[in-house]
């Protein structure tokens, strides 16, 4: 059973940092809290089923497009619904809780209220430890490892990396310093969600494509990002590895409570919360204050 | 010269509408942005244009047409949507019946709704027992209520166990294992408690080992673990219990891992014509209960599955079921010579129709009767893409049941 649980929540994990250091990194930045960050990823999936499913065009094809599509989405809707708003959070929570709504009823609109499959890039599967590991899932944890390496180069190796962690840093003296944080802003979340639309495009042929799948990662990566502080990418990283296991022990070790696997992880974030509010990695709240 | 052809086409068409006084209104109610509520319409309009075209209905000597009312319920998001489309189509659409629902908990709140006009509400999704209760515990106020379809949920459970008998005896034969292993995999939720403890119960009985019960969310994306966690525990049957899209995800994994292991059970994702292509062609040897296939459960069923898929071009889910109600409306109303809804409930308590699906012959909850001659069901399996039919095994058309390779 061990070896169950080290292969599964590794692959689990991969899937959640990939959401988790999206939606933390933008939070970090530009202090956007973006519900429909997962709703992107919905919509990328979407976007890949009808490239690939319906328009035949090759997986690589397919993916890159609907990756790019959905990132130039995120920059209007940046431009037209959070940025004039921004300065209120609550409007900006608001105002992407409506966005994520509205996706949602449009692709229900144009594609139905039915379940969607779409087929493996990869397929096949490999034993490890005596587990069995579809080759899709291989992927999905080598494209996550990929996009987070991605991620860090662009953090800390190039100048757009500096103005970013310059802004998240401070927001007010990066901007007395001259750089243009609307621009780092949006830059930052057509990053984020970038990533959250690569995670739609190689998550999809293994999960279900529906109007309503965003709402269950949502609820776990909330869970992941407050466990490993809001903001932090490393807390987003291991926060994700927590839960990823969390979930695996919880259906091995309790079969018929799987469905508790979602409200275990909520449980631990609670407590991780009531020891140390800010979470393992975050800024302390007090000097939001 | 094609002036007087247009006319003669013109007269042709319009004929029975001129000859019919009058309409009867009926209330498609259904989430109609869903599977469900397509089949519930799908139906409906068949039953419709097949009656207007010959006539229509005969009410005391009248003929009339029936006008269908499609009344999206939203219920798989809203059970208030549903009940204000229920009020809706009643007050505002004066509709004279209903027929459809889906969802146990919003056609509980529908039948509220219909309850209070007295108007008489077909049944053709929900499972839940409750429904047929009510009647029996408040008939006065409830007697409205007629479930067509499916059975009630005990009832579905009895036919579960039947067709479980039949591929626990192919598992014996084939593999040399006189007691095979099943793993129970239900969702979390209310529906199956009672199925659940009623199979930890009875399952060892019937000579099978319980090796454990696995309760994924009804929407999780994922199983890999529950399915790492069935493949240790060694089982030759996984006993699916399943309504939701989480019915696609098992379907797939099992088939992506090559598990040895046969799925059969309720999985409602299983009973339509997507699943395979949502399952991307991986679920194979999957096996659930279902209504509709090219059998004959009746006289009706081949002709009604039929001209389903030659008009819709996809067979029919147990919610085109609408297309039996109509019909047994139909032979309610020209019974009765009436459209009184309670000179009706007299009629229907009596009534033996023949439909697609079954005979149905309601019982004191106004629940289809359940057994071989009258509704039970069947059971299909998907191979290689095309779902097979193999239970009942004694009516015509039924195939074989397929294990996968060991």
């Amino acid at each position: 059973m061990l070896q169950d649980i080290l292969v599964t929540g590794l692959v689990n994990s991969g899937v959640y940092a990939l959401l988790a250091v999206g939606f933390s990194l933008i939070f970090g930045v530009a202090r956007i809290v973006n519900i429909a960050h997962t709703a992107f990823y919905m919509l990328a999936a979407y976007c890949f089923y009808a490239l690939l499913v319906k328009g035949g065009l090759g997986f690589a094809l397919a993916g890159a497009i609907a990756v790019a599509a959905v990132t130039a989405l995120s920059v209007l809707c940046y431009r037209l619904v959070i940025e004039p708003v921004r300065e209120h959070e609550a409007a900006v929570l608001i105002a992407t809780i409506a966005l994520a709504l509205i996706f949602q009823e449009l692709m229900l609109l144009f594609f139905g209220g039915s379940y969607l499959g779409i087929p493996s890039t990869l397929e096949g599967m490999v034993r490890v430890f005596g587990v069995s590991i579809p080759y899709q899932r291989l992927l999905i944890l080598v494209v996550a490892a990929l996009m987070l390496t991605a991620v860090w180069f662009l953090l800390y190796r190039t100048r757009l990396g500096l103005a970013i962690r310059a802004t998240a840093n401070d927001l007010e003296v990066a901007n007395l310093m001259g750089m243009n944080v609307h621009r780092v802003a949006m830059a930052t979340v057509a990053i984020s969600v970038a990533l959250a639309a690569v995670a739609g495009v190689v998550v999809a042929p293994v999960f279900v494509v529906d109007p309503f799948m965003w709402l269950a990662p949502l609820v776990t990566m909330l869970a992941i990002v407050v466990l490993g502080g809001l903001g932090s990418m490393k807390g987003s990283l291991i926060g994700a590895l927590i839960i990823g296991y969390v979930e695996a022990i919880t259906v091995f070790a309790v079969p018929a409570g799987a469905y508790l696997k979602g409200a275990v992880a909520l449980l631990i974030m609670v407590v991780v919360l009531l020891v140390r509010p800010e979470g393992l990695f975050g800024v302390a709240f007090e000097e939001e204050r | 010269m094609l002036r007087s052809a247009l006319l003669a086409c013109a007269l042709a068409v319009a004929a029975p509408f001129a000859l019919a006084q009058g309409t009867i209104k009926i209330a498609i109610v259904g989430p109609m942005a869903f599977v469900q509520g397509e089949n519930h319409w799908a139906g409906a309009e068949m039953a419709r244009d097949n009656i207007n075209r010959a006539g229509g209905i005969n009410v005391g000597g009248k003929k009339m047409q029936i006008e269908l009312i499609r009344a999206d319920t939203n219920e798989m998001q809203s059970v208030p949507d549903a009940t204000n489309a229920v009020e809706r189509v009643i007050t505002r659409d004066k509709a004279d019946f209903l027929i459809g629902g889906f969802r146990s908990e919003a056609v509980l709140a529908m039948q509220e709704v219909a309850m209070d006009y007295k108007k008489i509400f077909l049944g053709a999704g929900a499972a839940h027992s409750k429904l047929g209760i009510n009647v029996e515990q408040n008939h006065e106020r409830y007697k409205y209520w007629f479930r067509v379809t499916p059975v009630k949920d005990v009832d579905l459970v009895r036919t579960t166990f039947a067709v479980l008998a039949t591929v626990a005896g192919q598992i014996r034969k084939d593999l040399g294992k006189p007691a095979p292993k099943v793993a129970i995999l239900a969702e979390k939720a209310v529906w199956v408690e009672g199925i659940v403890a009623a199979s930890k119960k009875n399952l060892p009985a019937m000579k099978m080992e319980v090796v454990g019960v696995w309760q994924p969310s009804a929407v999780a994306t994922d199983v890999t673990a529950e399915l790492s966690a069935i493949e240790r525990a060694g089982a030759d049957i996984v006993f699916t219990l399943l309504s939701g899209p989480v019915g696609i995800v098992v379907g797939r994994q099992m088939g992506e891992r090559n598990m040895k292991s046969i799925a059969f059970g309720i999985n409602v994702e299983a009973q339509k014509d997507a699943f395979w292509q949502a399952a991307a062609g991986k679920a194979n040897y999957v096996s659930t209960l279902d209504t509709y296939a090219h059998v004959q459960m009746t006289p009706k069923t081949i002709d009604f599955v039929k001209a389903f898929e030659s008009r819709f071009g996809k067979s029919p889910t147990y919610n085109a079921g609408s297309h039996d109600a109509i019909y047994l409306l139909k032979e309610a109303i020209e019974k009765a010579g009436t459209t009184d809804a309670d000179k009706l409930v007299a009629v229907l308590e009596k009534i033996s129709y023949v439909g697609a699906a079954g005979v149905i012959e309601f019982d004191k909850r106004h629940d289809p009767l359940w057994g071989p001659g009258k509704s039970t069901g069947i059971a299909v399996q998907w191979q290689d893409g095309k779902k097979v039919p193999f239970w009942p095994p004694q009516v015509p058309g039924m195939k074989q049941f397929k294990m996968p390779a060991h």
